[in-house]
């Protein structure tokens, strides 16, 4: 725990800079309302007014605190108005489109570590796939999948298919680049050892392969839903929902609700936080079943 | 039917082709086979929409395409002047500028560089993108807002990249420059900034793809008549699907070429480290 001091030091004086800024960028709206209302407040009263803004420029950390409080705790999860309820929308679009992405990039990975003209030809444009700007497909998503009817016929919403795949379009390329190089990275002599076995390609790939790529492959893991985090709240934004995180965020801008807005992104950041803890212990898990000593 | 059948032929053609590429090897084939590959989907894509008669509100057929590019050069430029040059490149710069001063700054002191690196770890791991409507309330609807927007979600990932850079000089090539009595600017640049350019190239290039990101998707939470995302999300509403094809291909152009820039500049800088040599 070396590091603990540190990091909750510098927490603290973001919180304090959070503070300040926050009195410096509401003090005009306060000073205005003032005016208007013909009141001399005192430098005190100022800052306290500032602090408790119902449509602030800045939200200070204890509003945003106990906004999420009252969306988190205080709301029934099945209410609309709690954050639970939207969180949990965009977790299914997120692990949804994740496990989509994970398996796709794991399949492409095994086609180019094994067939070289998969690997000519579709490499450069995986790469090429990550630069093209998917939010500006999302709507485009959204068309094809609504008019396909692709939701229906699998039984889901149209909304989330939509949402999937623009998140497993974010999240399968960390995996594939890892798993490319994890599958690769066994030495030759590790590789001629298990020919002196005269082990076949399945043994080969499922007890040697496979096996040290699992490293890279949970190191890829976190990166990935992360993305797919992103993929699930951006494609909330253009595809009409109402329903989920980003959804949130968009009606509270729409409608002049600063405070949800902020308590929307700090559910998100919880939530990518909750998603990221939890990949972390998967893998201490799959280490220790691999035989790892910790 | 017949064109589907057209187009499944140049395609099997092209893996034929690219398959005799493979066995083949070098350096053309480096460069044809992802050409001929995209070639291919193209065909199959205008294909698969001839044959079953697709409706263009649906899936307009490349051809269409190629013509909406044709005849709205001008509105996209436009757009692509709005989204790209003003609202990524501008917070794309003014952001890896901060950043990369921070990262500097924050190196001078082991105590802030290890209390802010797993907090900037983890930040760059969150939905920043979520920070688009509150940076269009404080920045109005032009493209201030975007540019604000890709600055905060390019500033974690590079500065990052840019203390963990900064840690790569070892010990012997630090105390080589002690002996020579550097100072430390100097031992900053000529060592340690070339040294960690390798990893901050890294984090410029995952932030040039953010940036592009973040420009469309604070353009969702309101922006003037003009802008790439703006457009897309008007046209679907219109039904001009060849337009927003249209605009997708020049986004994707736009992106792929600011990717390609850096990474250009990366090979210029870096050519002397091991993943550039012998290639």
């Amino acid at each position: 725990m070396k590091t603990a001091g540190p990091v909750l030091s510098v927490l603290l004086v973001i919180l304090g800079i959070w503070y300040a800024a926050t009195v410096f960028m509401n003090a005009p709206q306060v000073r205005d309302a003032a005016r208007r209302g013909n009141v001399e407040l005192t430098l005190g009263q100022t800052i306290a007014a500032t602090m408790s803004e119902k449509r602030p420029m800045l939200a200070a950390p204890h509003q945003v605190a106990a906004e999420l409080w009252k969306g988190i705790v205080s709301e029934k999860i099945t209410s609309k108005r709690s954050l639970v309820y939207h969180a949990l929308i965009t977790l299914q679009a997120t692990m949804t489109g994740f496990g989509l992405g994970v398996v796709i990039g794991v399949l492409l990975a095994v086609g180019i570590v094994y067939f070289r003209v998969i690997d000519l030809s579709v490499m450069p444009w995986a790469i090429i796939s990550q630069t093209i700007p998917i939010v500006a497909l999302a709507p485009m998503i959204v068309v094809l999948s609504n008019s396909l009817g692709l939701g229906d016929r699998l039984g889901v919403e149209n909304r989330l298919v939509s949402k999937t795949l623009i998140a497993a379009y974010l999240s399968f390329f960390p995996v594939l680049v890892s798993m490319v190089k994890g599958l690769r990275s066994p030495d030759p002599m590790q590789l001629d050892l298990l020919r002196t076995y005269s082990a076949s390609g399945a043994q080969e790939f499922l007890k040697l392969r496979l096996p040290s790529s699992l490293p890279f492959f949970f190191a890829s893991l976190k990166v990935s839903i992360a993305a797919a985090l992103v993929g699930a709240i951006v494609g909330e934004l253009p595809t009409g929902a109402v329903e989920g995180l980003g959804a949130r965020m968009l009606v509270a801008s729409q409608f002049g609700q600063p405070l949800l807005m902020w308590a929307s992104l700090f559910a998100a950041t919880l939530l990518a936080g909750v998603l990221i803890v939890a990949l972390g212990v998967v893998q201490r898990l799959a280490d220790r079943m691999m035989g790892a000593r910790a | 039917m017949s064109a589907l059948w057209i187009a499944l032929a140049v395609c099997l053609l092209g893996w034929g082709l690219n398959l005799w590429l493979a066995a083949r090897g070098g350096r053309a084939a480096r460069v044809a086979a992802p050409v001929i590959f995209g070639l291919g989907l193209l065909a199959l894509w205008e294909g698969v929409v001839r044959a079953f008669a697709v409706p263009e509100v649906i899936l307009p057929p490349p051809s269409s395409v190629a013509v909406a590019i044709g005849a709205n050069l001008g509105l996209i430029w436009s757009d692509f002047v709005q989204t790209i040059l003003k609202g990524a490149v501008t917070g794309w710069a003014l952001g890896c500028a901060a950043a990369a001063v921070v990262a500097v700054l924050v190196d001078r002191s082991p105590f802030l560089s290890r209390g802010l690196l797993p907090i900037g770890n983890f930040v760059a791991a969150l939905p920043i993108v979520g920070v688009a409507p509150i940076m269009v309330m404080w920045f109005g609807f032009g493209w201030q807002s975007k540019a604000a927007v890709v600055f905060a979600m390019v500033f974690f990932p590079v500065l990052v990249n840019t203390v963990a850079g900064l840690a790569t000089a070892d010990r012997m090539q630090r105390d080589l420059m002690r002996t020579w009595s550097a100072s430390y600017w100097q031992s900053l640049f000529g060592l340690r900034l070339p040294a960690a350019m390798p990893f901050v190239f890294n984090g410029l290039k995952i932030a040039t793809t953010l940036a592009v990101i973040g420009a469309i998707v604070a353009e969702y939470f309101g922006s003037p008549t003009r802008g790439m995302g703006f457009r897309i999300s008007t046209a679907v509403g219109a039904l001009q699907l060849p337009l927003v094809w249209a605009e997708i291909a020049a986004a994707a152009l736009a992106g792929t070429l600011f990717y390609g820039i850096v990474s250009f500049a990366e090979r210029r800088v870096t050519f002397w480290h091991a993943s550039h040599r012998g290639r």
